[in-house]
């Protein structure tokens, strides 16, 4: 392979770690283009150049990534941003801690709609083909209801794994058109590389996951993109790496290494230039296995929306490096919270914002890099930035964007969560 | 002591079946298999398991994670858990590609055997994979053997025995697999002949 990391000598060198033997560090993920900068830290020596040997092993299940993190089998995983959260606050069925030191990135979400609903949509409001994601999802909300009214089923939507950034958002974007995701359409779980195929199978009639998968079902002319993660809040968390906080304890020294080594990979990532190579790493059958056109084209921020080829293109649909995308935030992580808050998930209270907020290992994050350290993500920003519903979050004030949301679940805790 | 309803969730349905059969002979009366995941959440409020013994190759694990999270779809709730008695047992299921989640209060000593036995028998259908593709590669390689003795035998004129000392010596001086050494003259003759 001729891709090279040429930026690297650019890098300077932000702590002198000393010579060293080469450490193993296995790292679990699922075929994801957010596992991007893990893959490539991998392929590329950015690990080797650190003295790691980076393993990596691909998993079938966010369940697995968590249990093989929490009896040892991994080191560290790629993990969905609500997965250390979850883990602090004791929720989910295997609540072992796990902590982040480095941030994957921001983007890659959107949610996509069977083609046969989306048509609906449009009989329904006359829906135009340029409709903003507010739009799309006040049209869900009409066909929901006039389905309601006919006395059909409810649609069935799939999301990833109940503590992700997808069930978070679809939820978001469907409360935003009007539809309470607990009451009036059935949110069921389905593995990523199998939307296309429960989409085509009329199994479910939209899911909201991670690139390439939305883009394979338009591709293949089944689905339909309504929404992108940006469109719903531009500042949303997307993938870490987790770790467990005892192999930290034991391991600092190859933490801090481990993080220097995805900083580089994670630089690599985000220039453009590099796409090509990056997209071809990505196909292959041990990584996502999936078409490098396609990927490449999402790497680009090209969007194919249907299978008539309606194009969008978003800039900075991933977002690998800069504006504090790897360093762990409390603020996106209050996020977290607010949004388990609002569907019931956990009660509120200062403690459980202290323990969300463990998550964020921004120190080790700092200490490994040093003046190469991206600047936290700037607080001014959250005022700033709105929710595709006008909506803001102020990381101090919780609990007033979960009352500012007119969908939402009051205060009930779901059964077999912990409680507090 | 109540028996405990045990449902088995595996796609591979030999080895489903090999699960079953070792949860009968160990006193589970109330052992059910699922083998295809349509309708799974329908299926479990139906069954009303105790104990769910299941395949960490499944992908469709993280559906059971939504299930024991979000069930009030459902009309009455399922809390359960990964199995937490005992994390060597836990780690060791993991190893052996096994998880177990249990009715929250369900004691442990009555979980221990059920995993014990999940774990033994993945470990067990493991090792007769292994032994199987073992046994499958060996036949691969005497045919490919026995090919490269008769290429030797035609193109140097060699007997049976010579063509396999021939093969074997090489193998031997350049520290290869004799089925290795076979290969590449198999693949050289298809390119030379």
């Amino acid at each position: 392979m001729n891709a090279s990391p040429k930026s690297l000598s650019s890098v300077p060198r932000a702590v002198s770690l000393g010579r060293r033997e080469t450490r193993l560090v296995r790292a679990g993920f699922i075929p994801l283009v957010d596992a991007s900068i893990l893959i490539a830290a991998s392929e590329l020596g950015f690990a080797a150049r650190e003295g790691l040997q980076l393993d990596l092993v691909r998993d079938v299940s966010w369940a697995n990534v968590r249990d093989r993190l929490a009896f040892r089998q991994f080191d560290a995983a790629h993990m969905l941003a609500p997965m250390p959260v979850a883990a602090q606050l004791g929720l989910g069925s295997n609540p072992a801690p796990v902590v982040t030191p480095f941030a994957l990135g921001r983007g890659g979400n959107a949610i996509t709609l069977s083609v046969r609903i989306y048509e609906g949509m449009r009989q329904e409001t006359g829906l135009s083909d340029t409709a903003d994601a507010l739009a799309c999802a006040k049209a869900f909300a009409a066909l929901v209801a006039s389905r309601k009214e006919a006395g059909l089923s409810p649609l069935t939507l799939g999301v990833t794994y109940p503590f992700s950034s997808h069930n978070y958002e679809f939820r978001y974007w469907l409360a935003a058109g009007g539809v309470d995701p607990d009451r009036d359409v059935r949110l069921i779980v389905v593995p990523p590389p199998m939307t296309t195929d429960a989409l085509e199978a009329g199994a479910i009639d939209g899911f909201c996951v991670g690139a390439p998968w939305n883009m394979m079902a338009c591709e293949r002319g089944v689905g339909r993109i309504v929404a992108a993660k940006q469109d719903i809040w531009p500042l949303a968390p997307e993938k870490v790496i987790g770790l467990r906080p005892d192999y930290i304890e034991a391991n600092e020294d190859t933490v801090l290494r481990l993080v220097q080594a995805l900083d580089r990979s994670a630089r690599w990532c985000a220039d453009p230039e590099h796409h090509d190579d990056l997209a071809r790493i990505l196909a292959l059958p041990q990584h996502l296995a999936a078409p490098v056109a396609i990927l490449r084209r999402v790497l680009a921020g090209e969007f194919c929306l249907d299978g008539k080829g309606t194009l969008r293109r978003i800039e900075g649909y991933f977002r690998f490096h800069g504006e504090g995308a790897n360093r762990p935030n409390p603020g996106q992580v209050l996020w977290i919270y607010s949004q388990m808050i609002r569907w019931g998930q956990v009660a509120h209270s200062a403690a459980g914002e202290a323990l969300a907020v463990s998550a964020c290992r921004s120190d080790l994050y700092d200490t490994a890099l040093g003046p190469d350290a991206e600047q936290e993500l700037d607080p001014a920003l959250f005022a700033a930035t709105r929710f595709m519903d006008d909506l803001v979050f102020d990381p101090a004030n919780v609990m007033a964007h979960v009352e500012a949301a007119a969908i939402r679940q009051q205060g009930h805790i779901i059964a077999g969560a912990p409680s507090e | 002591m109540d028996a405990l309803t045990v449902l088995v969730i595996d796609e591979n349905k030999i080895r489903a079946a090999i699960i079953e059969r070792g949860l009968r002979e160990a006193g589970h009366e109330r052992v059910i298999l699922v083998t295809t995941m349509d309708g799974l959440l329908r299926r479990i409020l139906d069954i009303d398991p105790d104990v769910i013994v299941i395949d960490l190759e499944n992908p469709n694990r993280d559906q059971l994670e939504h299930l024991f999270q979000v069930s009030r779809a459902a009309q009455r709730p399922i809390a359960m858990f990964v199995d937490r008695s005992d994390s060597g047992m836990l780690e060791a299921a993991v190893d052996a590609g096994v998880s177990a989640y249990v009715v929250d209060g369900l004691r442990q000593e009555r979980v221990k055997p059920i995993l014990d036995m999940a774990i033994a028998r993945f470990n067990a259908f493991a090792r007769l994979q292994r032994e199987l593709a073992d046994a499958r590669n060996a036949l691969e390689e005497r045919k490919v053997i026995e090919r490269a003795k008769g290429i030797l035998m035609q193109s140097r004129g060699l007997s049976e025995a010579d063509a396999f000392a021939l093969l074997r010596q090489t193998a031997m001086n350049e520290k290869k697999k004799m089925a290795d050494i076979a290969q590449s003259v198999v693949t050289a003759a298809s390119l030379l002949l």
